[in-house]
């Protein structure tokens, strides 16, 4: 039965592990077949159901392949996504930023296949490991600092993950990833749910994604925005379904990434923050925890997951075919790059949740629980974010991006065109299953992890969205120059941080450094002030009286030397004299003794 | 593609027009909807509440960011690079 089961991520690695090798022609197909075979393995290992790869390690057993609908469908989008990213990145020739790709993916691919916590821990933290580096290859001039940043937040929220993972194995006595319960939670709960929710970009933990994403290059921005937060949201719908101050959270996550992405001047930035909204959404849907709840988080994610790697392959072409993110150096784009807008805008329709558009299929689905469950301030507030969303990226972004201000400069203009083949069937194949999705959503609903009795294309679901879009959209015309990008950027609770390690550095260069050297100076003056006095009573001693006694005994024998060397004449007969009158004396010496 | 939208650029008027008949027609339509299966009292019985709602949101959301970016959060581009170099210079 083990046999059957084909873990995707062996090809994403070896397929890394020998890309430097693969040269010339063949880089191309090569590049192309290794995530295709990991997909392949995806779709093959979706006819399973149940435990397999299990290894014992230990005293543990690791399964590395628990395969049932959850972890089918996310496995299924995140191998899809390896294969749109890489063909995305196609013409890249430097084979790290691949390799780091395909360990990412790979270690998403593990994380959601592991059923156990060690296995779990191990894969997420080769996730941490493999994305830094689509961090650093951007070679910007803050890549390096934010890759550093993006690491140590990472590693914090690993080692809060592990903490939690250990506590639990103290008090449940296994290590098996399942659903906790979340009714009664004890500190270890709160610590595995903070360490996935860390990687979900939870507020307040969320400001590593901005940053991160809206500095990656422009291939590496594209696995980003789908492995890291969604894989997350896999653990959490696996671990912490219905823990309910997920909904609070995931309600503020929804707002707070509106009102940043409205405020935001950097394109790839605003739709990070979009991420965080977006990623709200799901995570308020695992936190209702019914059925429909999950299957909405879920149905979320994946067209989530389509629908945002096209938005920044749209914007990630802007930087690549430009090099500038930012509104205020970019506008009136749709005539020089007319298929990136196009594509571009659906995936803009897509998160918008405009009809028969990505989103349409999903987010009504978690919006509709969380009215189901009497959850009504929640609901309303999600709708209230939709509208945002509607507003930022179905509106802001296309209008200041493509039409608008032309703010180019004429560099930016001249550089400015649609990119190569690779990027546009990249985005022509996400764009596809936007719409496919949005229109035709029972495939997806019948990949969901619970049977799914609901439909989006209703009259009134219709007629409700076409008023939100509609009235938001002339909101928006009537208050245009209320949003419009300025060259400034947004703080957030990353200034905590950041001035926390501008505060360590200080309290080290300034107390701890003073003292320090008041150390040094006490010990200076008092400490070596009174080993040289002994030092030097020692050094009396030893010449006086150490060597007074050795110098002693050697000046007597010089002495007694210097006066027995009188003796010695060298004349045979006064030796002889000497010799025999000693000889005389010693023998009447001995004698009277003996008469005595 | 391109073409259609210089004129739509063009004919501003006439867009901002059409734009406002199909507004009011969507605000219409929805009288015409069931609203029995809608989760709360204000979708059944407030008229074209959406419109309203999807208006509302937007201005709400345009208004709470201006004030936010104006209360201080939004800070010149070489904001961190000025604060973390304060103390290093010091040192110097």
């Amino acid at each position: 039965m083990t046999s059957s089961f084909i873990h995707p991520s062996l090809f994403l690695i070896a397929g890394a592990l020998l890309l430097p090798f693969i040269r010339g022609p063949l880089r191309k197909p090569y590049l192309f077949l290794a995530p295709m075979l990991a997909l392949g393995a995806v779709v093959l290992n979706a006819a399973h159901s149940g435990v397999f790869g299990v290894v014992n390690f230990l005293d543990w057993q690791l399964v590395l392949g628990r395969v049932d609908k959850l972890s089918t469908v996310f496995a299924l989008i995140m191998g899809l996504m390896a294969v749109i990213g890489t063909l995305y990145g196609l013409h890249i020739d430097r084979a790290g930023e691949h390799m780091a790709a395909w360990f990412y993916a790979a270690g998403s691919l593990g994380a959601i296949y592991s059923g156990d916590y060690l296995s779990l821990f191990l894969f997420w933290e080769m996730m941490a490991f493999g994305s830094v580096f689509l961090i650093w290859f951007r070679r910007g001039p803050q890549s390096l600092r934010v890759g550093y940043r993006y690491l140590l937040i990472h590693t914090i929220g690993g080692i809060i993950l592990l903490a939690g993972i250990l506590l639990r194995y103290q008090a449940v006595g296994n290590i098996t990833f399942d659903l906790m319960d979340v009714a009664h939670p004890e500190l270890y709960t709160w610590l595995i749910m903070i360490g996935f929710g860390l990687n979900a970009a939870m507020v307040p933990l969320h400001s590593w994604l901005p940053e991160a994403y809206s500095e990656a290059s422009f291939n590496g921005a594209v696995f980003l925005c789908a492995f890291t937060t969604k894989t997350a949201v896999y653990t959490l719908a696996r671990a912490c379904a219905g823990m309910d101050v997920l909904v609070v959270l995931g309600v503020i996550m929804a707002l707070y990434g509106v009102i940043y992405a409205v405020m935001e001047n950097d394109v790839r930035k605003l739709l990070a923050w979009s991420i965080v909204s977006q990623v709200g959404y799901m995570v308020a849907g695992i936190g209702i925890g019914t059925d429909m709840a999950i299957n909405g988080a879920v149905a979320h994610a994946v067209v989530h997951i389509l629908y945002k790697s096209l938005l920044f392959m749209g914007t990630g072409s802007v930087l690549y075919m430009t090099g500038k993110t930012k509104f205020t150096e970019l506008g009136g784009l749709y005539a020089k790059m007319p298929a990136t807008f196009f594509f571009t805008m659906i995936g803009c329709l897509s998160i918008s949740a405009a009809p028969c558009f990505a989103a349409y299929a999903s987010k009504s689905m978690i919006i509709t629980a969380g009215f189901e469950q009497h959850l009504n301030w929640a609901s309303w507030l999600l709708m209230f974010g939709a509208t945002g969303t509607f507003m930022y990226n179905g509106l802001k972004l296309p209008y200041f991006l493509f039409f608008g201000k032309n703010n180019c400069s004429p560099e930016t203009w001249t550089k400015a065109g649609d990119p190569s083949w690779n990027m546009l069937i990249a985005m022509t194949l996400g764009a596809t299953l936007c719409i496919l999705v949005g229109t035709a959503p029972g495939f997806l609903y019948a990949m969901l992890p619970y049977a799914v009795d609901y439909t989006p294309h209703t009259t009134y679901h219709l007629m409700e969205t076409l008023q939100l879009l509609g009235f938001a959209a002339l909101a928006f015309v009537l208050l245009k120059k209320y949003v419009e990008p300025v060259d400034r950027i947004c703080l957030d609770l990353d200034w905590l941080y950041r001035k926390a390690g501008c505060g360590f550095l200080w309290l080290i260069k300034h107390p701890l450094q003073w003292c320090d050297t008041a150390w040094g100076e006490a010990y200076r003056v008092v400490g070596l002030s009174s080993l040289m006095t002994l030092s030097r009573f020692w050094s009396w001693f030893d010449w006086h009286a150490i060597d007074g006694v050795v110098d002693g005994i050697a000046r007597s024998v010089r002495g007694l030397g210097d006066k027995v060397r009188v003796l010695q004449s060298g004349q045979i007969q006064i030796t002889l004299y000497y010799a025999f009158s000693l000889t005389a004396v010693l023998l009447v010496a001995f004698i009277f003794f003996q008469l005595l | 593609m391109t073409a259609l939208i210089e004129y739509v650029q063009t004919h501003p008027r006439t867009v901002g027009t059409l734009c406002c008949v199909l507004l009011a027609g969507i605000a219409g339509g929805s009288l015409l909807v069931d609203t029995h299966h809608a989760h709360t009292w204000a979708e059944q019985h407030v008229p074209a509440f959406w419109s309203l709602f999807g208006f509302a949101a937007a201005a709400v959301i345009i208004g709470a960011a201006r004030w936010f970016g104006r209360s201080g959060i939004q800070a010149p581009t070489d904001f961190y690079e000025r604060s973390n170099a304060t103390p290093c210079e010091e040192e110097a």
